[in-house]
């Protein structure tokens, strides 16, 4: 039989959605053309502000890439925009003068921003946010210009703001009502989130009607009704969106809002179809994904002659995805004389819950702070239970009581995890098992789940581990040290040390490499092993990352930051003089207290590196390695009157016997004197804290990305005692980590008292002393070296200019 | 018109560290030099092609490939195309050794 032919004029993420469902559940029935005006492929437009806000790449909002329409023999007119249909004869007409001719034609031209009809919106510097190329405009215009200026309070003006501050603009919302997001929250979440997002740097000019948009041809600023003005070098849109439904007008199909659809998403012309946020399905035009996705499903079904389900509207839930902001809305938002409310308000903690009830059932949800209930009370609202049993609030119960949201195994199969794509647990659940998934990706691959706005994920997870049990673990176990091997991080040791390997080469060579010379994972990963095998191994500088192969930190303008070894935090006059002197004698930009106690130099060229360690004449502060970085400690009992013992002279020396140690990760240090704990050693990957009679010593403390406090490992009496614990501590680390893992990761899985058995060995303890003292001995002072040695010199540190003659 | 071919001596080929990138400014060039495990050498814009940019000659070399330093974009040293999962494109110098010197041509 023969095919036939499927035209779709856009190529967004409803269209390209109903085509994957097409292709479901019938490969072989259409020849698909697609023209998308965007030269991209589809991506998921949800994440735009991801990337603006850099939690994502442009790669990585890819959903289908150039080579799935290649697999799909799907054609693909990208770049290209339709600018006529003619229904009677059923061809479409592009702007390059292409003509097509359809049998079914489906129309997802998605929206447009709306832009407000005032003086000056066609000046340069306008934009809306809607596209990669509005995105582009944006991270360009925050590289040369300092104001922006946002045009609506909504979903969609906040992201972009969000984004534009972490860009590093000034940023003002403009925002003509009287509290931000009025259409997802009332006035209390509203003013909690307005206090939040104003600490991470937007401005909020509330109330405010623009009427002009001032400047030549660049935009340079905004009036509003009451007079006043404001300066802007960018001014962003965001005060809605419309359906984009100019060529369906055209084509005379029928045309409200949107472009008029049935329960089947078919339009008033026969076969011609539409999908997404250009349709006006009941009165309602929808601009979130969810029920884009219902909708897509319905219109592949119709497409394949399977007229079962009809599209009957949805109920949406809003989420916003802004950094440090959690909240959740759905339904309706404001109480009137028919509906009652359960409001919860903790302003202790950030948290504010807000229910709507009418005839016992919930009719809307505003949740802030926490929004862990969030599917659970959208399920019990969409299936419209009656609550009148379990409307109740718990006050300041003892933990652990709670009923947690996250409770995958209490969930029952029909409730949705991806309230985007409308997947449920008994959908993920059923395909795990199927098609043996065993990663939140290939969940997403085989469901849908998690692909779009992607705050899904951890449950997924949740659920792969629930439904998978054991063998989630010996599969999560399983991970390869990169893609160049299929060996785990631990089996290559024991492979390496089985076999007696010495070098990168020669592993690789024995083991199997698939490339040729390894990565930027797997290259420092073997160095850094071989370099705990054997004491005396010889370094591979050239298998380092930049900034331990340099002895500097890069900076992103391709300078480095040098930071001198200040023992214990403790310096002299001597020392910042020459500090001040160097920071003189080279300009430098930026002279910065670090938070281990020291001193950086920012903004140095990589050619004056070795001279600003000449003059330094201080040996390196390593705050560039995997390596010990600094022991901070508190004045102690040297100075302070409630100092039990003398901190500074303990880290001084902890920090002198173990520096320039390569370990997995970074290792941070910290002694206090006393409990009161000025030095932070509870979050520390070390912590000393001083006692009367004593030291206790705490391990396993985190205070960046994975916050985690240290635990107790022991308590001793003399410092000779805490060189012995701590060395062989670090060294049992040094061994038995994986590359990269932190104390705190590897304290959790190895498992504290396991940790706590090796070292209470004093057998044990004195080996691994031993190993550890003799690594010790290989290492120097790298700046020393620099200076003294041309060869490195010329091989790191130079830059050559060659000047051209211009005849 | 006669298309000129400048040829600029920018290295001693001997002089020239193995897997150590080599920062050159030739004019208003940034070049970034690297002699390959294989003998061969090979020049690229100095500029990473990731949007935050930064510079490359500092990366990790593997075969012929360069690791960017700043972001870990995987970059042909042939063609000066950016490996999957990333895109991208950096500029490429041609390179010609004659004896012990090495040219940039332009």
């Amino acid at each position: 039989m023969e095919k036939r032919k499927l035209v779709m004029v856009g190529n967004g993420m409803a269209g390209v959605r109903t085509i994957e469902e097409i292709l479901k559940i019938n490969k072989d029935l259409f020849d698909i053309t697609i023209f998308g005006k965007e030269p991209y492929p589809n991506y998921n437009r949800i994440q735009l502000s991801n990337v603006l806000q850099g939690e994502a790449t442009w790669d990585e909002i890819i959903m289908n890439g150039w080579n799935w329409y290649k697999d799909h023999h799907i054609q693909l007119h990208a770049g290209e925009s339709v600018i006529k249909i003619d229904v009677e004869q059923k061809r479409v007409y592009s702007d390059r003068g292409r003509v097509v001719e359809y049998d079914e034609l489906i129309l997802a031209t998605g929206s447009l921003p709306f832009i407000l009809p005032i003086p000056g919106v066609d000046k340069q510097g306008v934009i809306g946010f809607r596209d990669i190329q509005d995105c582009k405009t944006m991270i360009e215009a925050a590289k040369h210009y300092k104001k922006a200026v946002v045009i609506g309070a909504g979903l969609l003006g906040l992201e972009a703001a969000s984004g534009l501050v972490k860009l590093g603009m000034q940023v003002d919302v403009v925002h003509l009502m009287s509290h931000i997001m009025e259409k997802q929250l009332d006035a209390t979440a509203a003013q909690m989130l307005q206090k939040e997002l104003e600490a991470q740097g937007i401005n909020f000019l509330l109330e405010k009607e623009t009427v002009a948009i001032l400047g030549d041809e660049c935009v340079k600023g905004l009036r509003f009704k009451d007079g006043t003005e404001i300066e802007a070098d960018l001014v962003v849109m965001a005060a809605g969106i419309v359906p984009n439904v100019r060529l369906a007008k055209e084509s005379g199909i029928y045309v409200n809002r949107g472009i008029i659809v049935n329960d089947y998403l078919e339009t008033n012309i026969p076969n011609v179809y539409a999908v997404g946020e250009c349709t006006e399905h009941r009165e309602i035009v929808y601009g979130l994904v969810a029920p884009l996705y219902e909708q897509a499903k319905v219109l592949a079904e119709n497409l394949c002659g399977i007229r079962e389900k009809r599209y009957e509207g949805s109920v949406v839930g809003t989420q916003l995805k802004v950094s440090g902001v959690d909240l959740f809305s759905a339904g309706e938002i404001y109480e009137n004389q028919t509906t009652k409310a359960i409001k919860v308000h903790n302003e202790w903690n950030g948290v504010y819950k807000k229910v709507l009830i009418r005839d016992r059932r919930i009719v809307g949800i505003v949740l802030y702070g926490d929004t862990k209930d969030s599917t659970r009370l959208f399920r019990m609202m969409t299936q419209k239970q009656d609550i009148s049993d379990m409307a109740e609030i718990v006050f300041l119960q003892a933990p652990g009581q709670e009923a947690s949201g996250n409770n995958v195994a209490a969930m029952p199969d029909d409730e949705v995890i991806c309230g985007c794509n409308g997947v449920t647990k008994g959908t993920i659940a059923s395909a795990i098992q199927t098609h043996n998934l065993t990663t939140v990706e290939q969940v997403g691959a085989c469901t849908n789940a998690g692909r779009s706005c992607g705050r899904c994920k951890s449950l997924i997870a949740h659920l792969l581990e629930h439904t998978l049990g054991d063998a989630f673990y010996q599969t999560a176990q399983k991970e390869t040290l990169c893609a160049c091997t299929d060996l785990s991080s631990g089996e290559l040791v024991a492979e390496i040390r089985e076999k007696g390997l010495t070098s990168i080469k020669e592993i690789m060579n024995v083991l199997g490499w698939k490339t040729e010379e390894g990565c930027s994972k797997c290259r420092p990963a073997l160095n850094y092993f071989l370099g705990v095998l054997y004491p005396e191994y010889e370094d591979d500088r050239d298998s380092r990352l930049v900034n331990e192969k340099m002895h500097a930190n890069i900076q992103k303008d391709g300078t480095y930051s040098v930071v001198p070894r200040m023992y214990g935090g403790v310096t002299t006059a001597s020392d910042l003089r020459k500090i001040a002197d160097v920071a003189e004698k080279y300009n430098v930009p930026l002279v910065k207290l670090t938070g281990g106690q020291r001193i950086a130099l920012f903004g140095i060229k990589k050619e004056d590196l070795p001279n600003v360690w000449a003059d330094l004449e201080i040996p390196s502060g390593y705050a560039y390695g995997k390596t010990l970085r600094t022991v901070k400690t508190c004045v102690g009992a040297q100075f302070c009157r409630y100092g039990t013992q003398d901190s500074m002279s303990l880290g001084i020396e902890l920090e002198k016997r173990f520096e320039r140690l390569d370990t997995p990760n970074k290792v941070k240090m910290g002694v206090s004197a006393c409990p009161r704990n000025c030095a932070e050693a509870g979050i520390k990957d070390v912590g000393i804290v001083g006692v009367d009679g004593g030291w206790e010593i705490y391990v396993g403390g985190n205070g960046g990305t994975d916050l985690r406090a240290a635990d107790l490992l022991c308590k001793v009496k003399t410092e000779e005692e805490v060189f012995d614990i701590v060395g062989a501590y670090l060294q049992y680390y040094r061994e038995t980590a994986k590359y990269l893992e932190r104390t705190s990761k590897w304290i959790e899985r190895v498992g504290l008292d396991h940790v706590k058995e090796v070292l209470c060995d004093e057998e044990k303890r004195k080996e691994l002393n031993e190993r550890l003292y003799r690594t010790l001995a290989r290492y120097e002072d790298p700046w020393k070296k620099a200076i003294e040695d041309e060869t490195i010199r010329h091989r790191y540190y130079t830059k050559r200019s060659i000047v051209v003659n211009t005849k | 018109m006669n298309k000129t071919v400048t040829r600029v001596l920018v290295a001693k080929y001997d002089e020239l560290p193995v897997r150590v990138g080599q920062a050159i400014k030739i004019g208003e060039h940034e070049i970034a030099l690297f002699r390959l495990s294989n003998g061969d050498v090979r020049a690229l814009e100095n500029k990473s092609p990731h949007p935050k940019g930064g510079v490359l000659s500092e990366g990790l070399v593997s075969g012929e490939y360069v690791f960017c330093p700043l972001y870990d974009w995987k970059i042909s040293l042939i063609d000066g195309k950016v490996q999957e999962p990333d895109q991208g494109q950096v500029k490429t110098y041609q390179v010609e050794i004659d004896g012990d010197h090495v040219y940039i041509v332009f």
